[in-house]
């Protein structure tokens, strides 16, 4: 609804057992994603299924022919997302998330997630993040500054998503209105180092990176399913100085995300 | 989810896995009855959801079952503190007596979901018995790693691969293989995030045998095993945190004073980061979830309420699906219901941000409002007692 009220194209709505009906009094409503992109031709597809059946509902939609598929829900078991991206390796769909917030892009008036719309202003800042709400108070604190986005991206917070901060920043690197990236990482993996690597040696326009989680302890999980400290690689200290060493501007508190950016797009 | 030694053996045995004979025992006339139909020889084993129970003087091997008896009666009501449980430690209120096995050498196995692999992952070495993370650190050749595809499945080669790269005696080629196979099949049947065998032993006599074993089961598929319910110990967890569970909020005990309620786990940890930054420490992490309602968000601020060791409390809502206003009233709710006895700072922002607002300046509760996380950690900052 409120992606609507964004701009954002909305064609389908998919709800099995709902097929013919509409949703809102406006948008068609089909039982099978299939029968939605034959009618509609829908090429996004955000989902909303709750866990036990969003692998299906990813899969459904990536042999329906959907482009970019954006999955919000949260604690799909894990064996599940195993299979779906190894699956989806041979497919042409892009999968974000999961547990993602999903992507917007303010100059274009679109929304595919739920994210607050009003925060975002147009611009030429990019924002790449594993987190929900800590990609809110990123953006928040750049629109405060007069800092506009050209798009938002949350890859998800679960230790295998199908979009990772590489995949972003070539989309980035490629985008002609994209000039600087803002980068939020967090404990748990090595993708802030694939990102680094990837920024050192690939990378032209300027990276502001803030990393949550150093004060998190070993071995405990931080609520997403991905943010857990196990081996030296997992810690916070790693990826701030493996993104330094790519060249990168590190955010010194969350407070400073905004200002970081300003500095470094100025320069 | 974590579960105990005995139960995870339970498991591998179902699956033909070749474990120690014994059985739990709650009291000690269950230990010396154990003990006494394995002719009083056994080892005696403290079951807690942490490692190091060996170093930590958890695990003994006696020579008669009033020995058992005696070392059972140190374990059974009391606590134990390993490097992996904090300094409270965990209470052992079972232990398992188990019949000896005569070890010749002893391996590593485990099965682990790998995001970098994005596949699970079989890990074996002949470095078994010792902390497999420093053998990792220090001799990463000594791990051989085999990657299984999720589509086509573990593959027999995969498992000669391993038997056959940890040197093993020809006759336990295929035990091995064999056992592989079955530990796999527990990862997958049971959905686990974590199938580890450490050590797998060869005896003098030259079986296989799982001399300990550990099984991580994947908390978000645990709709689909309702079995494993049952297998939860709730004792060996933080009584807050089983609440948060029960809940459905994120929370993690810590050892600071400065509470802290935070929507999103990524703006949490940045709370937590920032609390650091103004000099103090969070006693907790804590998610209330992104569509959190009222009643959640009053059951996560009565946690917090319920901590002795907090002194003050730190709330960070950045309104999106959950509403600032709905956050508001679940704050008041939770007051009012006790006395509040530690200063609150509120940083609110997003959806209906003048709606919380209001609501919070209106409740009588003694609150101060701030607009940025840079306020919050100058208030923080001060109000160190």
């Amino acid at each position: 609804m409120r992606c609507m009220e964004y701009g954002t194209n909305l064609v389908a709505g998919v709800t099995p057992g709902r097929g013919g009906s509409l949703w809102e009094e406006k948008i068609p409503v089909f039982n099978t994603v299939q029968q939605a992109v034959d009618e509609t031709g829908a090429n996004t597809a955000l989902i909303f299924v709750p866990a036990p059946f969003a692998a299906d509902a990813i899969l459904e939609s990536t042999n329906a022919g959907i482009a970019t598929v954006a999955c919000i829900t949260e604690g799909i078991p894990v064996l599940d997302m195993v299979k779906v991206i190894r699956y989806m390796e041979e497919k042409s769909t892009t999968l974000i998330g999961p547990n993602c917030p999903g992507l917007i892009s303010p100059g274009e008036n679109c929304k595919v997630g739920i994210m607050p719309g009003n925060i975002h202003t147009p611009g030429r800042v990019g924002v790449v993040s594993r987190s929900g709400t800590l990609t809110y108070e990123a953006v928040n604190q750049l629109s405060e500054l007069g800092i506009g986005q050209s798009s938002c991206v949350g890859i998800g917070g679960d230790p295998l998503v199908g979009t990772s901060f590489v995949d972003v920043l070539k989309l980035f690197d490629q985008d002609q209105d994209t000039d600087a990236v803002v980068l939020i990482g967090e404990i748990g993996g090595t993708k802030e180092q694939e990102a680094a690597e990837y920024i050192k040696n690939h990378f032209s326009k300027p990276v502001i990176s803030l990393i949550v989680g150093s004060t998190a302890p070993p071995g405990r999980r931080m609520g997403h399913a991905g943010a857990i400290i196990t081996g030296n690689s997992a810690r916070a200290e790693d990826k701030i100085e493996a993104l330094r060493d790519a060249g990168a501007h590190i955010v010194p508190t969350p407070a400073d995300i905004g200002i970081t950016t300003q500095q470094a797009i100025s320069k | 989810m974590k579960i105990h030694e005995y139960q995870a053996k339970q498991i591998l045995a179902e699956y033909g896995i070749p474990t120690s004979k014994g059985s739990v025992a709650r009291t000690l006339s269950e230990v010396e009855e154990i003990a006494n139909t394995m002719d009083g020889k056994v080892v005696v084993k403290a079951q807690v959801h942490a490692g190091g129970r060996g170093a930590a003087g958890g695990v003994k091997l006696v020579n008669s079952a009033t020995e058992a008896k005696e070392f059972a009666e140190q374990l059974l009501g009391n606590k134990i503190i390993t490097h992996q449980t904090g300094p409270d430690g965990v209470p052992i209120n079972e232990v398992l007596v188990e019949e000896p096995s005569n070890v010749a050498k002893e391996y590593y196995l485990a099965i682990v979901v790998d995001s970098d692999a994005k596949s699970s992952v079989i890990m074996a070495s002949e470095s078994g018995g010792m902390d497999i993370e420093q053998v990792a650190a220090t001799s990463p050749e000594k791990i051989i790693r085999v990657a299984v595809d999720p589509i086509v499945g573990l593959q027999g080669y995969q498992c000669r691969q391993l038997a056959y790269g940890l040197n093993l005696p020809t006759e336990n080629i295929r035990p091995m293989t064999t056992l592989i196979e079955n530990l796999h099949k527990v990862f997958v049947a049971k959905d686990c995030s974590l199938a580890e065998i450490n050590p797998l032993a060869i005896t003098s006599e030259g079986q296989l045998i799982a001399l300990d074993a550990k099984l991580n089961l994947d908390d978000d598929s645990l709709f689909r095993h309702p079995e494993s319910a049952d297998l939860r110990d709730k004792e060996q967890e933080d009584p807050l945190e089983v609440e948060a569970i029960d809940a459905g909020i994120a929370y993690i005990k810590l050892d600071g004073d400065v509470g802290c309620m935070v929507n999103g786990a990524g703006l949490a940890m940045a709370t937590m980061d920032t609390i650091h930054l103004a000099d103090a420490m969070p006693a907790n992490f804590l998610d209330v979830g992104g569509g959190a309602s009222e009643e959640q968000v009053a059951q996560a601020f009565k946690l917090i309420l319920s901590d002795p060791n907090v002194k003050r409390i730190l709330v960070n809502i950045f309104g999106g699906i959950l509403r600032c206003d709905v956050a508001a009233r679940g704050i008041v709710e939770a007051c009012s219901s006790e006395e509040q006895t530690v200063p609150i700072v509120v940083r609110m922002l997003g959806t209906n941000v003048t709606e919380g607002k209001e609501i919070l300046e209106s409740s009588g509760l003694a609150v101060t409002l701030v607009d940025d996380m840079k306020q919050a950690a100058d208030i923080i900052k001060n109000s160190i007692a």
